[in-house]
């Protein structure tokens, strides 16, 4: 299952938690739209935690979080 | 990952909040958002304690030290539209707090490593109120979105902060000096400044923040930021020692009162507010330095709550907590439960395959 989140403008740490809900959902194909690097890194270690693979990729301060469950 | 950096940042505060009572600023009180935010309140003369009245440059140096490490890295980025007046009230709540309990969570945090056992205390109303505001995020408590502003909205508090400093510099005849009390014990201006700017750096770079190390803990079992707050406690108890300054217990310790009840209370507010903003004063400032102008409200916040305390006498003092100031730490923690209440709303769902969601 895949899902989008947008977590643009939320402060910490709603960003994080929107992530982890989609993750305790089951959800394996995540793409997470953030705009500020520290949401990017929040995200970044919670899904570590979560023994999941994610890459970011930075568009001028707009990054999109891709996290893949599957495979883990 | 950051792990160092979250680290350093934390020895640099910590190794500061030392060295500048060392240098004069007030016992314990090395640096304090909320005391140095009530501090320049008083030297502005919107209130008129005269014993707390000094426009302290460490303030200004937190601002501009995360508005020029911001703007060298590419994070200096106005935004703002998240409830702004609602993190004006938040801020003055927090500062209500915090003069009952006498100090920030930074302060907190230099108290406890001087040994002093009524932070001890407030630590736990602290960790309570975070664990308040912890309850209202599960359930999906939210201040909305903040949205991209033009640059000026960004600058406005970097500017101010520049013209603090000018303020301080010149001295013209409307601005306050205490000539006793806390606000007459200052380090030199420069050193001040400078230990300003270089925790400002740091921080911004870390994201060193006292609420969210345990508000992290509680929720995600993440103990990234908590590394922040044992090592200011780590360096600071190691400067303290060194110094002298170590004096455990909880009577006679400087700039404190030893009324458990507000102790917990006042910091029980502050910890519920820092996690409705999304972080405590100190990174409140740092990201209003950052262009964030909802963060820039609640700076604000602090600088009118400070002086509405003193001005209305609910601000502690060594001898206590008066009626004024009980009733004040009341008033502010309901308010913040009922924008707890306010801004929780049911569940966010997760639109499976495709969508993305725009529902707040």
């Amino acid at each position: 299952m895949s899902g989008n989140i947008d977590v643009r403008g939320l402060s910490c740490p709603e960003p994080v938690i929107r992530t982890k809900q989609a993750l305790d959902q089951g959800l394996t194909n995540i793409t997470v739209l953030a705009d500020s690097r520290v949401s990017a890194e929040n995200i970044r270690r919670l899904v570590k935690n979560y023994d999941c693979s994610c890459t970011v990729d930075d568009q001028n301060g707009e990054f999109t979080i891709t996290i893949n469950k599957e495979g883990k | 990952m950051n792990k160092r950096l979250i680290i350093v940042s934390g020895i640099i505060a910590g190794f500061f909040g030392v060295l500048l009572v060392r240098f004069g600023n007030p016992a314990n009180m090395g640096v304090c958002v909320a005391c140095f935010v009530r501090d320049i309140s008083g030297g502005l003369g919107l209130h008129r304690a005269a014993a707390v009245q000094y426009i302290r440059p460490e303030i200004s140096g937190f601002i501009l030290g995360s508005f020029i490490i911001a703007l060298f890295v590419g994070e200096f980025r106005a935004r703002g539209g998240s409830s702004p007046i609602i993190r004006f009230f938040i801020g003055m709540a927090v500062m209500i707090g915090a003069l009952v309990f006498l100090g920030c969570p930074l302060r907190m945090v230099l108290r406890l490593s001087a040994g002093d056992l009524n932070a001890l205390v407030g630590l736990f109303g602290f960790i309570f109120g975070i664990y308040i505001g912890v309850l209202f995020l599960r359930r999906g408590f939210s201040l909305g979105r903040s949205y991209n502003l033009s640059s000026g909205n960004g600058m406005a508090i970097p500017v101010l902060a520049i013209i603090l400093v000018i303020l301080l510099m010149t001295a013209p005849i409307f601005i306050f000096f205490s000539e006793s009390g806390p606000g007459a014990a200052r380090a030199p201006f420069l050193i001040s400044l400078a230990a300003g700017l270089i925790i400002g750096m740091v921080v911004q770079r870390s994201r060193l923040c006292q609420a969210g190390c345990f508000r992290d803990l509680m929720l995600i079992k993440d103990p990234h930021l908590l590394y922040g707050s044992l090592a200011i406690f780590v360096a600071a108890f190691i400067g303290n020692m060194a110094l002298g300054y170590f004096k455990f217990g909880f009577a006679g310790q400087p700039v404190a009162h030893t009324d458990g009840v507000w102790n917990f209370l006042g910091l029980a507010v502050v910890g519920l507010g820092a996690t409705l903003l999304g972080g405590c004063p100190l990174r409140q400032t740092v990201m209003a330095g950052e262009g964030d102008s909802d963060a820039a409200m609640v700076f604000l916040g602090l600088l009118f709550g400070a002086a509405f305390s003193h001005n209305f006498g609910l601000a502690a003092s060594p001898a206590g907590v008066g009626a004024a100031g009980q009733w004040g730490a009341v008033i502010a923690g309901a308010f913040l439960l009922l924008v707890g209440f306010t801004f929780t709303l049911p569940k966010v769902k997760i639109p499976v395959k495709g969508g993305v969601t725009h529902e707040r």
